[in-house]
């Protein structure tokens, strides 16, 4: 599209000089098709896939600057600001308290990255958002542990701890196979906005796990959502309103992860994309994940996760007519690779 | 009556303790095998190698606190108890014990088989072990051993190695 673009700007600009009829109907057309192209791009689901690849240094040292670099250029790219500061603005509210989702479940060599998530939390600082309105969370200490994170519940600071600490309602909610569902108070009762820090891993049953099945750490009892490859527990889950409205936005961390043998910690199947996945569409988001997961394991020489019996079906799921989540069709995507 | 019911008593008693004490023994006799807990080496029993955590244990009604998503394949082959404990090596080297107490060597035998690649090395630990670069598995009778670190250092592999006999012969 920049191409294209860049051509209908070049074409209007050379019309302009010429100054004719002729040329001024030139660039009524060209700023027409401009303005459609446009609009059919806002239209698409937008999902940047950041890439460094000096990401880790030659030691395997996770390079923390480069990190918040990698952060600032996606989400640049998404919502089209230079300005890190300022691109934070349109995506956050001030005033209400941000959730940030992390995943440590898969113990310490497989966890949303501390450098992420200190690199978020100094941006929505900077972007208004008070360090006692900034929620870190997961499951339990353990898994936010496993983040490189330390428990805090200091309403003056960035506060940090699980669902053992905050509880799970007594009430519950259903949609579809995802029944009498107990959220963690912290979904329910402190987070006006969630923002998903999903790690990419492979997944024994559900085929890849990230964005949407990263919602199985809110609730009391994930077990229970495990049934059929995760199909459809994780597009059920994602549609109950708690969810649906409330985690808005992910920044998906694939600076490591596991291509096959998840989601526990596998470093024989570890590897290092450098790379983060950001979005609205979460649908869309678990789409090129899957991807990348894909190309991978072909590098590799591990079959597919359909030839292994377990794709991730629970994305098309989510993008049916019953969930309307998002898409997974990559004619409505518009994947920006920078 | 009461001193009939006075010397009954202790016999019943004494019938009641023996009972109590065969259960006691029965039930100590299968929890040592069956309790893993004992099997994670003190620290400095290994050359280099510091328990740097209390060990944890995981019924299996609970592993999946533990290792939700992985959780299903364990217990379908028959886990009784997850126990866990971290270590570090020489105090830089982080790594993870994880002894899966299975019902009986098959169920050791098929989450072993199911989780090699064809890039695993052999190695001579309990009834069958394989190495990484980061990683030691094993199966010894109903064990399911998976000691793993989490960075690839040029000692790592013959620190774990040295971790996993350790365990091994505690097993």
């Amino acid at each position: 599209m920049k191409n294209r673009r860049e051509f209908i700007r070049n074409t209007a600009a050379g019309a302009l000089i010429l100054g004719s009829s002729a040329a001024v109907d030139k660039l009524a057309l060209a700023a027409m098709l401009d303005q459609n192209a446009q609009h059919a791009e806002a239209a698409k689901s937008k999902v940047v896939v950041a890439r460094d690849a000096a990401l880790h240094n030659a030691g395997g040292q996770l390079d923390e600057k480069r990190v918040q670099e990698l952060l600032d250029r996606a989400i640049a790219a998404y919502t089209g600001r230079d300005h890190p500061v300022e691109a934070w603005k349109r995506i956050v509210p001030v005033g209400k308290v941000i959730g940030l989702k992390v995943n440590g479940l898969g113990g310490k060599g497989i966890s949303t990255h501390l450098a992420l998530v200190l690199a978020v939390c100094e941006r929505l600082q900077q972007a208004g958002v008070k360090p006692g309105e900034i929620l870190v969370w997961d499951r339990n200490a353990r898994d936010i542990q496993a983040c490189g994170l330390t428990i805090s519940t200091d309403p003056s600071r960035v506060r940090c701890y699980g669902s053992d600490v905050a509880g799970y309602e007594e009430g519950t909610a259903t949609f579809g196979t995802a029944k009498n569902v107990s959220f963690s108070k912290i979904l329910t009762r402190e987070c006006e906005m969630v923002i998903g820090l999903p790690i990419l891993k492979d997944h024994r049953g559900a085929g890849v796990t990230f964005a949407m099945k990263n919602m199985y750490g809110v609730v009391q009892k994930p077990f229970e959502l495990h049934a059929g490859g995760c199909n459809p527990s994780v597009a059920d889950l994602n549609c109950i309103p708690t969810v649906r409205d409330k985690v808005r936005f992910t920044i998906g961390d694939a600076i490591s992860a596991v291509y096959d043998g998840g989601p526990g910690f596998r470093p024989e199947f570890l590897w290092q994309p450098n790379a983060l996945i950001v979005g609205e569409d979460r649908v869309a988001v678990d789409h090129v994940a899957w991807q990348i997961i894909e190309a991978k394991r072909a590098e590799a020489g591990v079959p597919t996760l359909e030839a292994a019996g377990r794709p991730p079906r629970y994305i098309a799921t989510a993008a049916d007519g019953d969930h309307r989540l998002g898409t997974n069709d990559p004619q409505r995507m518009h994947r920006m690779e920078i | 009556m009461f001193r009939s019911g006075g010397w009954m008593l202790p016999v019943w008693l004494s019938v009641l303790a023996a009972f109590m004490g065969a259960l006691v023994a029965v039930t100590a006799s299968t929890g040592c095998k069956k309790k893993a807990a004992d099997t994670f080496p003190a620290s400095g029993a290994v050359a280099g190698w510091e328990k740097t955590s209390d060990t944890r244990v995981f019924a299996a009604k609970d592993l999946w606190q533990y290792i939700d998503g992985d959780a299903e394949q364990y217990t379908a082959a028959g886990v009784v108890s997850t126990s866990t404990s971290d270590y570090k090596y020489q105090g830089q080297l982080e790594a993870t014990i994880d002894v899966h107490t299975m019902g009986d060597a098959a169920g050791a035998r098929k989450i072993m088989e199911a989780g090699e690649t064809k890039d695993a090395k052999t190695v001579q630990l309990g009834d069958a072990g394989v190495a990484y670069a980061q990683s030691v598995i094993f199966r010894k009778g109903p064990y399911l051993v998976r000691i793993v670190a989490y960075e690839s250092t040029p000692d790592a592999p013959q620190a774990l190695l040295a971790l996993a006999h350790g365990v091994e012969g505690k097993l």
